[in-house]
């Protein structure tokens, strides 16, 4: 795997982890592998692993049970609520590239109406 | 935390050839570290230095607070950057050859590393490919539990699968409570393995800091800032 965005390495993990949860290719109450598994997979120091899972603990979707291993949050809301968010964000960012373009909201209404009647 | 390793004012001349200059470095405990140059930028001098094969010039080079000796020797694990094992040996002889020098060889570990690495016993020195030496090597360098592995270039000239073969050993043998020290020029293949990255360039300390924060003050990983520094 690549990690060549510029990006911290822990946080593109947390990120790759993320978009698994919003997914679904990881599921509520789902066990993730071990620091060490993870780490020797990634080809990443494990100490990067620790710090992307630390940062999910404390967005409180994953959680660490001591001698059982690290799970996928049970609570299915907030996995949605982390879909959402991360539909949110990339909006946003579209949107913002059209502007850039040019682009008005209306003008921008109106072209994704047209390009979802012809996907239909 | 800790520092493993603590030097000051190091200065190594070759005849006239100043190799390393006048340099001062700390290198904490529990980390694994890059030690990153182009060929000819200090870095084997620096690693011959660590593991007591080279004197040094000027300075001070302080490991686990013992300067190089008998003692330092005993906790270092030393891949050299070639085979230094004999052509008419089998593994299994190298294997023997490692638990006679050092107490603190684990053949238990050695065999399950060779298993991970499909090589065995029976091969001998002489028939193996470079990819399958510098696998052999690393086996007997990890197989040992020393407080400091010092690895010269473990992964140059050697092919991707070998390549991942080695990452993944490496990875899998580090313990929180041993230092890894690692000189590579590969930097792109070998840079998310680190904790720590020191640059080396004309036998001076270019730059030093944690891999995740220079990633995240630069906007760009350590290979492109190898290329900025050494293009």
């Amino acid at each position: 795997m690549d990690f060549d965005n510029g990006l911290p390495i822990y946080i593109q993990i947390l990120n790759l982890l993320k978009i698994k949860m919003a997914t679904g290719e990881i599921k509520e109450g789902d066990k993730l592998p071990s620091v060490r598994d993870m780490a020797t997979e990634l080809k990443v120091n494990p100490n990067t692993i620790s710090r992307s899972y630390t940062e999910l603990e404390k967005e409180d979707l994953i959680y660490t049970q001591r001698g059982m291993g690290t799970f996928v949050t049970e609570d299915i809301e907030k996995l949605k609520a982390l879909k959402k968010k991360m539909a949110t964000k990339k909006i946003h960012k579209f949107i913002l590239e059209m502007k850039e373009l040019g682009f008005t909201k209306e003008e921008l209404s109106r072209d994704i109406l047209e390009l979802k009647m012809e996907e239909d | 935390m800790e520092n493993i390793i603590e030097i000051k004012g190091l200065t190594k001349k070759y005849n006239r050839t100043i190799a390393l200059n006048n340099i001062d470095l700390d290198l904490k405990k529990g980390k694994i570290i890059g030690i990153l140059g182009p060929n000819g930028s200090g870095k084997t001098t620096l690693i011959k230095l660590l593991t007591g094969l080279l004197h040094e010039t000027k300075g001070v080079i302080k490991i686990d607070g013992h300067i190089p000796s008998v003692y330092t020797k005993s906790i270092i694990s030393y891949l050299p950057d070639r085979n230094a094992l004999y052509s008419w040996m089998k593994i299994d002889d190298a294997i023997k050859m490692f638990m006679d020098f050092y107490e603190d060889f684990d053949e238990k570990k050695a065999d399950s590393l060779l298993e991970f690495m499909k090589l065995d016993r029976t091969m001998k020195v002489s028939e193996l490919s470079k990819g399958m030496k510098e696998k052999l090597n690393l086996t007997l360098v990890l197989a040992r539990k020393a407080k400091v592995y010092i690895m010269d270039e473990p992964i140059a000239g050697v092919d991707p699968v070998a390549r991942d073969q080695i990452l993944k050993a490496i990875i899998d043998n580090y313990e929180e409570n041993s230092t890894m020290i690692i000189t590579t020029h590969l930097v792109k293949d070998m840079e998310n393995i680190f904790d720590e990255v020191v640059f080396i360039g004309d036998g001076e300390i270019i730059l030093q800091g944690d891999a995740e924060t220079l990633r995240e003050d630069k906007k760009i990983n350590i290979d492109d800032i190898y290329k900025e520094i050494f293009g």
